[in-house]
């Protein structure tokens, strides 16, 4: 037998530990939910409407020449921003609101190359325009999506844990709901963009949390339907513990993957690369502290018998 | 998607080998007949992605499936129009009290005054109280598709007009397909390769433009409206009464394009007297070095015959030619013209006068576009965006296979050359369905390449505990591979409804996402389970599965 992270037979008391670790997230979601409401996403252009350009400068200038230059355009205000490392000079500049979408790009061009003259060339090389209309559509569809994907799972899971408890199902959204906000707090906090390709990545940690969770929870199935005399909460301590050598094998090469993304994908890259970073974490740990504890509170809740609850899976 | 065709026998062979290894798979079959099966799969699916790799390649090469990249990795211009519909159908009603009025004058009854109100209806006002039953009679028979409506007008009686609600659906989904059609001849004229064009949604219009280098131009030419109208100049009133009080009824005040010197005004008569419906041709003349080039209009016959008695009619009188609502040029009609030949003068450069003539032969839009969306990505900027992609991939992808096969040794290079496979297939499938790569399907594939990890490690483990707990090996990999499989499949089954609602209810990158998720489940599923057990197969059916090494 090869290597092992992980001594076989280990015993560690995940769930007699449930109560600190879901009031730790609790505080945890509850800063996440205001951090939301009161300082709210980094919307891109995707989704709040706007534009935005990147520029690329032969020799070095800052933000506030950038926005001195542009002043002459009479565009509304402006917000600008280094992109990459410092000496590609690769600015992003957003604007708010624009009237005449269609020709922005050349004219932003025009107006930097004449404030700067020929000793410092202006490029731009990205152009991004979403009308508002637009970017409701795209905010009410991202949605949409999510919440109907979210559903289903729900009730898929639901029905397939049936056997061990109806709450399963509960027990991943909820996971899931919880990874949901842990990531757009973190994205709230870094102040990274949130715009399509962003979405794409909390799309992805939606669909790492609840395969993570269906992973353990296919193993408390086992376990429960083999050992019907043991109380759930054991049951779960030992399944987690039998899952846990693949679920840091697993969350660890795909954390690497990621790094790798993170380092070398380039600032394009870089809140997709974020989300999925910091969602591949919070889904490892909600399949284990949040999805469990959850079955267990519903199960005490309804002062079910388990041993009548599980028939053989 | 306008993609060249391509040739259907290579994924033909890919998924007739598929499925060939599924029913060995199920009827457990020769084992190593599978493990050759896997060879030539892997070598097959390599061999077909070649194309998107390499640009030089043979000939019989290029008709293979190339991997399409997205706008946001090639660099282009992807644009949304929105059609403004209302306009279309307001236009159409003006229209409609035109037509109205010229079966007026042929009933010998006076002609009502048309106003176009700013909610798009219009108010046609008649000038005697005496013929209103006569004009009802008449809209009651010839113009049915209208709906009047009394105006309170204190003088005269006035009707507010309106279309019937199918009439209405109908000339919005005529003006749809015309705009969609007229923009598509459009971007034709511009000499780029595998454009798109398509309607999106009720009212919308795709665009997407690869590797464009201009995209201003392709901006300027698309968001013309290029209506030709032709009315007549009001030579009774006095243009300057009018500027000061505003124009008398049944005129309006037009301009000339802007020039240095302000651009210039006229007084013209609303009624349209003709339109630029029956433009066959347009092109661009040199004309003298005073006035610059001009464009010459070629009517077909029964546009030429209108022209010709228009003409006619008014001899002496002052002509203005119209385009959107510029009057470029208004001559004095010194004599009929027949043929149907109609010069537009208006101090043009050459290319004005170019994009002019495209625009005429294209024809109009039904109604104005507005660019709603615009994303133009510069081709240095996509290129960057796939090195880093590439490199960081091959780094990450890198990182996993090696560990792999240092954690699991013998296990870690079957759970590898699955891995691989997997890469290989999704990508293969992708280009045979000619879905488009973007960033955020890069994100998918990131997803299912961590899923199909997963469903490695989860049978390695599996097969390490069962090992451990004293089954033979040939026990522990049937075990493993069946308990894995139980977990993967509930995972993989609601990842992949999950891709599809996104995809009914995403919109494109959204959708991007979720192609490539489905996609991916079902390619990491044949090659973790079906593919990778080959070997466990072979190995027990040649009774040599003494040890596993994992």
């Amino acid at each position: 037998m090869g290597l092992q992270l992980i001594p076989p037979g280990i015993n560690l008391d995940f769930v007699g530990k449930r109560h600190f670790f879901v009031a730790l997230s609790t505080v945890i979601n509850l800063a996440a939910i205001l951090l939301l409401l009161f300082v709210g996403l980094n919307y891109g252009v995707d989704f709040a409407g706007g534009s935005l350009i990147q520029v690329k400068f032969d020799k070095a200038t800052n933000g506030d020449q950038i926005r001195k230059a542009l002043t002459s355009m009479d565009v509304g205000e402006i917000t600008v921003q280094d992109f990459g490392a410092v000496n590609l000079n690769q600015f992003l500049v957003r604007f708010e609101k624009v009237k005449n979408i269609g020709s922005l790009g050349k004219r932003v061009e025009e107006a930097l190359n004449e404030s700067y003259g020929a000793s410092n060339h202006a490029e731009v090389l990205r152009v991004e325009t979403v009308g508002a209309k637009v970017g409701r559509d795209l905010r009410l569809d991202g949605f949409m999506a999510v919440a109907f994907a979210t559903v289903f799972m729900g009730i898929y899971i639901a029905i397939r844990f049936r056997n061990v408890s109806w709450s399963f199902g509960a027990g991943a959204v909820i996971a899931l709901i919880h990874d949901v906000l842990v990531v757009t707090g973190a994205l709230v906090l870094s102040r990274l963009q949130f715009d399509l390709t962003t979405l794409a990545g909390l799309l992805t940690v939606i669909g790492y949390s609840v395969h993570d969770t269906i992973i353990v929870s296919d193993r408390i199935r086992e376990d429960a339907a083999q050992r019907r005399r043991e109380s759930l909460e054991s049951v779960m301590n030992r399944a987690i513990n039998e899952t846990l050598s693949r679920t840091l094998l697993t969350s660890g090469t795909v954390l690497v993957v990621l790094l790798a993304l993170l380092v070398l994908g380039g600032p394009i890259l870089r809140p997709f690369a974020f989300t999925l970073f910091i969602g591949i974490i919070t889904g490892t740990y909600s399949s284990i502290y949040i999805a469990g504890p959850v079955v267990l509170y519903w199960e005490k809740g309804h002062g079910a018998n388990r041993g009548a609850a599980s028939r053989a899976a | 998607m306008e993609g060249a065709s391509q040739n259907p026998i290579p994924i033909a062979i890919l998924l007739t080998l598929a499925v060939i290894f599924l029913y060995l798979h199920f009827t457990n079959g020769s084992g190593m007949m599978r493990l050759l099966l896997a060879g030539v799969l892997a070598s097959a699916a390599a061999v077909l992605l070649l194309p998107s790799f390499r640009p030089d390649l043979p000939d019989f090469m290029e008709n293979l499936p190339k991997i399409q990249l997205g706008l946001d990795l090639q660099g282009g211009t992807h644009l949304l129009l929105e059609v403004k519909l209302p306009a279309a159908v307001s236009n159409a009603l003006r229209r409609r009290a035109d037509d109205l009025n010229r079966a007026l004058t042929q009933n010998k009854l006076a002609t009502g005054i048309v106003t176009q109100n700013p909610d798009g209806s219009v108010t046609f006002a008649l000038k005697n109280s005496d013929e209103r039953s006569a004009f009802l009679d008449l809209t009651d028979k010839s113009f049915p598709d209208l709906v009047l409506s009394t105006v309170n007008s204190g003088g005269t009686p006035a009707f507010k007009f309106a279309f019937q609600p199918r009439e209405e659906i109908h000339i919005s989904n005529n003006a749809m397909d015309q705009a969609l059609e007229t923009i598509r001849n459009r971007i034709d004229q511009l000499g780029v390769r595998e454009t798109t064009v398509e309607r999106e949604g009720d009212n919308d219009i795709l665009v997407q433009l690869p590797g464009i280098q201009d995209p201003e131009r392709a901006k300027e030419l698309i968001g013309r409206t290029a209506v030709l109208e032709f009315k007549l100049i009001d030579d009774k009133n006095p243009l300057g009464d009018a500027l000061k009080n505003g124009p008398p009824p049944g005129d309006e005040i037009l301009h000339g394009p802007i020039q240095a010197g302000g651009a210039e005004s006229y007084l013209v008569e609303s009624p349209v007297l003709m339109t630029g419906d029956s433009v066959t041709d347009a092109r661009v003349r040199p004309g003298s070095s005073l006035e610059g080039p001009y464009v010459e209009v070629h009517l077909d016959s029964r546009g030429a015959e209108t022209f010709g008695s228009l003409t006619a009619n008014n001899v002496g009188r002052r002509l203005a030619i119209i385009l959107d609502n510029t009057v470029y040029s208004a001559p004095v009609i010194k004599e009929p013209i027949p043929g149907g030949d109609v010069q537009i003068t208006g101090n043009f450069t050459f290319e004005e006068a170019h994009e002019l003539a495209i625009v005429l032969r294209s024809g109009a839009l039904p109604a104005p576009v507005e660019i709603i969306e615009e994303r133009t990505v510069g081709p240095s900027l996509g290129r960057d965006s796939i090195h880093q992609g590439e490199l960081s991939f091959i780094v990450g992808a890198a990182a996993v296979l090696i560990f792999m096969a240092i954690y699991y040794s013998g296990a870690g290079l079957l759970a590898d050359f699955g891995l691989t496979l997997n890469i290989l297939l999704l990508v293969c499938v992708m280009a045979a369905l000619q879905a488009t790569l973007t960033l955020p399907g890069i994100a998918g594939i990131v997803l299912t390449l961590g899923m199909s990890v997963d469903a490695n490690v989860l049978v390695n483990e599996r097969m390490r505990e069962e090992l451990r707990a004293g089954k033979s090996p040939r026990e522990a990999v049937k075990v493993a591979y069946e308990r894995a499989w139980s977990a993967i499949r509930d995972s993989n089954i609601s990842t992949f409804v999950a891709g599809l609602i996104l995809f009914q209810f995403g919109t494109g990158p959204v959708k991007g996402f979720a192609v490539t998720l489905c996609v991916g489940v079902a390619t990491g599923i044949f090659s973790c389970f079906v593919v990778t057990r080959a070997w466990y197969d072979f190995k027990i059916q040649a009774r040599r599965l003494a040890k596993i090494s994992v």
